[in-house]
Parts: structure tokens; C-alpha cells; sequence
């Protein structure tokens, strides 16, 4: 091969290179999650489960109907707003792992408003407002551990996380619990339910709260001074520090952000799920575990972007919805924590920055060798 | 509050500090070396119930290997998309521990009852009596598992071969400052993977020890945030192994204290906000001792030759 033809296929190469890179960050999720649904087919077949009639009834479940969807859409109500509580502090450089605890705290909050009666609208404002400050506050200790002693939020939140769990099933157990059902706390009242969107099934009004803060979110990173503030904060803290950006401020922001998607996402559960819009103490918060440690397999599958996260939260809302079908289905049906399990898988390639030029790697590398090998033993003869 | 109380009190807190403890010196050297694993949580859950399932299958010393060998394979995969790929750590670790929490409840459903697994203390097999936990050295204060001789000894170890000896330094200079090392011809991402297995056979070994040798049974939220507290452990020691011991016997201390009211049949507190102590705990222990403490330049720093 000459010289000429080698310069003009790696020219080639880094041509079809640089076209991927523009579409780089959806083919990656698009590959991530096609490794974590092959992972979870692997795990299924060596369980002896059929993978391919459990993926097909997964997505009829999910996706096959308007019932479906509106399924499916409800389920990615909540995990929108978890997924911006992470992605907006990780914009800002911080792993706020601590969605769970406030989103249980929000939802807590929530339930406080059927102690008082409210025109409707106003009494959803309120209930809105209460989550949101919850959560915000829950945020708060957290953040200002990290500014004020140095301690590492991961560790701060995840304790969060525990407490608030504790806690909100006290309160849902002792002290808003429903007198005439002890299992459960008192409902929302009508006033303040989000109205069904679309009638026979759960999807409510609330979606548009989460669609609504997600836009909000994204005007605010992109569109305004204090959101590049953030976003620089996050990329170089140095850097930003040196050109005038205070970081502590950028901290505070970013968790009280983070806070309050996550108290909105427990009010949309508590007012917006259909039927008892209530807590359940006595079953361990069943409606409330686990959004927040799923709404971070959405934030980065929606590569942090509030409108990457709608796609990935519907996604994923669809996973959660033809989950719950896929484990009435067929004669040996999958069990709903399969879905966790693709996630978990999901996220793992996720963190593999090179995930597309994993397999090309592979293919270059492996040419580059023959071709060394094949070089040196021209030399030799000649 | 009596003496036998306290003797109690204390058998419990060793017994507790036992997964700590392992968890936090492996993390130890994983973190000397460079490389952050928040998946402890998931290698904890996941091995707890591999471990049962060795155990039910080949006896105790079987389920603890097993324990050990799937936490070492996860941590490998850990180090190699953390080194050789240039992964973000933290990433990898929230992915494994959403994988373990999917993967465990899905295998407990597998094998019966939704949400729990009892782990026998003997079986019948051919009409002999076949142990499946790990049995309890019986001393005249109470049944102690053999397994907290080895987390009272290890950190010594650990400490002796950190400060002492060659390779203890190789790790440290991969941490600390991997371009000099790898100028020296230390082989930085080998040097990391090694260190990841390490510390995830000893988490493994520490999971398999929960539902094996202390607890005898495995649920879907068995690791209670343990993997977490290690952490913890380890942001108090400032990657010193005998203060990591330490720390870890004073949240097992309080996780005990916790277990304990909870039995007072006074109920002088609700039993939720008992629940609550040992994070409490761990968020003032961390808060009041960091400050003085200095991690490894490089830490969480995928290392790339020029």
C-alpha cells in the first residue's frame, strides 16, 4: 500500500470518525441501552426465561396502544424531575445522589396540604410549593456540608437518603395516617388532584409540571447568565473560580434546584397517581422507593440534557409500564426487578466515555497489528 | 443496663463492624491506588446472596469463596472500564449498584419467596447433617463468628504492607502521582486493577460474611447502606487502615445500639427514628473529622500516557 492510499483511507476514517462524533452522544445511549437490554437477555436465557417473548410482551406492554403509552407516560412523569435533580448538580460538578430522600420528603410535604381546604388551582399551587420546599430543604444539610466542612455529598446524601426514609414512614405511619385505613396516609383531597389526562387510565395533568420545570430547567442552564455560571462551575472549577464565578453560590443553586425537582416529583406521585393519591406507610412507600436511583440511569442515558432526559424518562417509563405487563405474561413470566437490572446494566456502559470506539478500537487495533506484522516481514526480505 | 447487657451490646457491635471494616480497608487500597468505587453497596448485596447460594450448595467455606470470587470478577470490570476505557467512576458505581438492587430481588423471587431468602444452618444430606453457615466460636462471653478475628487482624496487614513494603509504595505512587510511577516503569493500570480486586474480594468476602456467617439470610436491601458507611469509614481514616478499623467498630457500636433499643420493651423512642442513628452518626462522624484529611492526587483520574 502506498504512502497516498494510506493518508487517503485514514483521511476516509477520520471523516466517518467525525460524522459519528456529531451524533455521538444519542448513539451512545442508543448503544448503552441496546448492551443493557443484551445483558438482560443473557441474565433471562441463563435463568431459563425466554428472552425474546418477555422483550415482545415488554414492549406491547409499553408502547403498544394508547393505554400503553399513557402508561408508560405516567411512569416518566416522576422520573423526569429525579433525573434533572442529577443532571443539574452533576452539571455543576457534584454527584447528588440524595433524589430518593427528597423525593420522599416532597411527597411527605404534599400529603400535609389535605389538612386544609383550598379553591382548586390554588391548592395545587400549594401543594406544589410545599413539595418543592421540602425538598429544597432536604438539599440544603447536604450542601451545606459539602461548603462548610468539605464533606463529600455522595456520602451526605446517601445518609440522607436513609434518614428521610425512616422518617417519612414515621410521619405516614404516625402522624398523617388515615384514620379509618392505617396502612395507608390521608388522601389528597379533589381539590388539589391533578385531573386524568386521558380517562380510563393514570396519566394525569402532572406530567406538565414535569415537562414544564424540564423546559425551565433548560432555559435557565443554556439561556442565562447564572446557568453558564453553573454549567462552567462544573466543567472547571478552577477556571471559573479565577474568572469570577463564586462556587459556593453555584453549589447552593444547584442543590436547591436539584431539591425541589425532586420535592415536585413526589407531589406529581401523591397528586397526580390514581387511585388513592396517598402514601403507604405500612408496605414501605411502595409508590415512592426507587424513583430517584432510576431517575439516575435516566439522567445519563439523556446525557443531562432536560430534553435528552424527557426521551430517556419515557424510555424508561416504558421499561417500568411493559415491566408490569411482562410479569403477567405467558406461562414463565419475568419478573418486574429484570427492568432494574437492564438499567443498572444500562448505566454501566453508560460510564464507558469511548463506548462507540469500544468495537471500532477493537477492529483498528487489530488492523494496525496485522499491518505492523506484515510491514516488519517486508523489511526482513528486503 | 446490666452487664451481660453490655457484653451483649458489644458482641453485636463486633459483629456489625465486621462488613465495615473489610469493606473500608479494601476501599482503602482501591483509593491509594486512584480508583473510587462507590459499587461497594452493590458488590455487598450481590455477594451476600451469591455467597448463600454457594454456601446452600457446597457448605460455608464454599459460600465465602464464592463471595470472594464474584466480588474480585465485578471489581475487575469496575477497573478495567475505569482504566484501560477511561470511565467515570462514579458513573460505573451507580450503574453497579442499580444492577445488584434489580439483580438480587430478581434472584430472590427465583428461589421462592419475593423480598427474603433464610439461609439453613444445616441441611440434611444422605442422612448427615451438612453445615451451611459458617459455625460461631463459642467463648464464655457469647458465640463470636471467626470472621472478626480476620477484620481485626487484616487492617494490621494492610497498614504494614501500605507503609513497608515495595508494592505498597507502587500503589501509593499510582495514586499520588501515576506519570512519575509510570516513568519508573510501574505499570499504573495493572497496578489499579489489582488494587480494584482486592478490594472487591474483601467487599466480597464481607457480603458473603452477612448472609453466611452472621445474619443467615439475604433480602433485598441486606447492605442497608453499608457500603456507603465503608465509605464513610474511609473519609474518617484518611486511608489509614488501623483508623478505618476504628470507625468502623463505632458505627457498628451504634448500629448495635440501635438493634438494642429497638428490643427494650419500654420503647422509649420510635423504633423509626432508632433506625435512623447509625446514618445520623455517620453524617456527624464524617462532618466533625474531615478537614484534616488528604486524598490521593489523583483519585477518580483515569490516567492517559502522553
Amino acid at each position: 500500500m502506498s504512502i497516498k492510499e494510506t493518508q487517503q483511507q485514514s483521511r476516509l476514517l477520520r471523516g466517518v470518525h467525525r460524522t459519528l462524533t456529531g451524533l455521538h452522544p444519542a448513539l451512545e445511549s442508543l448503544i448503552a441501552a441496546l448492551v443493557g437490554l443484551l445483558v438482560g437477555a443473557i441474565l433471562m436465557a441463563v435463568w431459563g426465561y425466554d428472552p425474546w417473548k418477555a422483550y415482545i410482551a415488554l414492549l406491547q406492554g409499553a408502547y403498544g396502544g394508547s393505554y400503553e403509552w399513557a402508561s408508560s407516560l405516567t411512569r416518566a412523569t416522576p422520573l423526569i424531575l429525579t433525573a434533572l435533580t442529577f443532571s443539574i448538580c452533576l452539571r455543576a460538578g457534584m454527584f447528588n445522589i440524595g433524589a430518593e430522600g427528597q423525593l420522599f420528603m416532597g411527597a411527605t410535604a404534599a400529603i400535609c396540604i389535605s389538612f386544609f381546604a383550598l379553591p382548586p388551582g390554588l391548592h395545587h399551587i400549594v401543594g406544589l410549593l410545599f413539595a418543592a420546599i421540602a425538598g429544597a430543604a432536604w438539599s440544603l444539610v447536604p450542601a451545606a456540608l459539602k461548603i462548610m466542612r468539605g464533606v463529600s455529598e455522595v456520602i451526605s446524601t446517601i445518609m440522607f437518603n436513609w434518614i428521610a426514609k425512616w422518617l417519612a414512614l414515621y410521619l405516614a405511619i404516625y402522624v398523617l395516617v388515615d384514620p379509618i385505613r392505617a396502612e395507608k396516609t390521608v388522601s389528597i383531597p379533589l381539590s388539589a388532584r391533578f385531573p386524568l389526562l386521558v380517562a380510563r387510565t393514570d396519566l394525569s395533568y402532572g406530567i406538565f409540571v414535569s415537562v414544564a420545570f424540564a423546559l425551565v430547567i433548560y432555559f435557565l442552564l443554556w439561556h442565562t447568565a447564572t446557568g453558564y455560571e453553573l454549567r462552567a462551575a462544573g466543567l472547571n472549577p478552577a477556571a471559573a473560580r479565577y474568572g469570577g464565578i463564586p462556587n459556593k453560590r453555584t453549589m447552593f443553586l444547584s442543590f436547591i434546584l436539584g431539591g425541589i425537582a425532586a420535592g415536585l416529583a413526589g407531589a406529581t406521585i401523591v397528586m397526580g397517581l390514581p387511585p388513592t393519591y396517598a402514601i403507604y406507610g405500612g408496605g414501605g412507600l411502595p409508590q415512592l422507593v426507587n424513583m430517584g436511583f432510576d431517575g439516575m440511569a435516566v439522567a445519563m442515558v439523556g446525557r443531562n440534557h432536560p430534553l435528552g432526559i424527557i426521551i430517556a424518562a419515557i424510555f424508561f417509563g416504558g421499561l417500568n409500564a411493559g415491566g408490569r405487563v411482562m410479569q403477567f405474561y405467558g406461562s414463565s413470566p419475568v419478573p418486574l426487578e429484570m427492568v432494574r437490572v437492564v438499567m443498572g446494566a444500562i448505566v454501566i456502559a453508560m460510564s464507558i466515555p469511548e463506548l462507540i470506539r469500544v468495537f471500532p478500537i477493537v477492529a483498528t487495533g487489530s488492523r494496525n497489528l496485522l499491518r505492523a506484522l506484515r510491514g516488519n516481514r517486508k523489511e526482513e526480505s528486503a | 443496663m446490666s452487664f451481660s447487657d453490655i457484653i451483649s451490646l458489644l458482641r453485636i457491635s463486633l459483629h456489625a463492624m465486621v462488613p465495615l471494616a473489610l469493606t473500608a480497608v479494601g476501599e482503602i487500597v482501591g483509593e491509594t491506588a486512584g480508583l473510587f468505587n462507590i459499587g461497594l453497596e452493590g458488590i455487598l448485596l450481590i455477594c451476600a446472596f451469591a455467597g448463600a447460594l454457594g454456601a446452600e450448595a457446597g457448605g460455608p467455606y464454599v459460600g465465602l469463596l464464592v463471595g470472594m470470587g464474584v466480588g474480585g470478577v465485578i471489581a475487575l470490570l469496575f477497573a478495567v472500564i475505569n482504566t484501560y476505557w477511561r470511565g467515570t467512576q462514579m458513573v460505573t458505581g451507580i450503574g453497579i449498584n442499580l444492577f445488584a438492587m434489580g439483580f438480587v430481588a430478581f434472584g430472590l423471587i427465583k428461589l421462592g419467596a419475593p423480598g427474603f431468602h433464610m439461609v439453613p444452618a444445616n441441611v440434611m444430606v444422605d442422612g448427615a447433617e451438612k453445615a451451611v453457615q459458617l459455625a460461631k466460636l463459642r467463648t464464655p462471653w457469647g458465640m463470636y463468628s471467626p470472621i472478626i478475628l480476620v477484620a481485626l487482624i487484616l487492617p494490621f496487614i494492610v497498614h504494614w504492607f501500605l507503609k513497608r513494603t515495595r508494592a505498597g509504595l507502587m500503589l501509593k505512587a499510582a495514586g499520588e502521582m501515576p506519570e512519575a510511577a509510570d516513568v519508573a516503569g510501574i505499570n499504573i493500570n495493572r497496578i489499579r486493577i489489582l488494587a480494584a480486586i482486592f478490594g472487591g474480594v474483601l467487599a466480597g468476602l464481607a457480603g458473603a460474611y452477612m448472609s453466611v456467617a452472621w445474619l443467615g439470610l439475604v433480602t433485598k436491601g441486606l447492605s442497608a447502606g453499608r457500603g456507603f458507611i465503608a465509605l464513610a469509614c474511609v473519609v474518617f481514616s484518611g486511608l489509614n487502615p488501623l483508623l478505618a478499623l476504628l470507625a468502623a467498630f463505632i458505627f457498628g457500636f451504634f448500629q448495635a445500639l440501635a438493634e438494642w433499643v429497638k428490643t427494650l420493651p419500654s420503647k422509649p423512642i420510635p423504633g423509626e427514628f432508632v433506625s435512623m442513628l447509625p446514618y445520623i452518626v455517620t453524617l456527624l462522624v464524617v462532618s466533625g473529622a474531615i478537614g484534616r484529611v488528604r486524598f490521593p492526587k489523583f483519585l477518580g483520574v483515569p490516567y492517559k500516557r502522553e
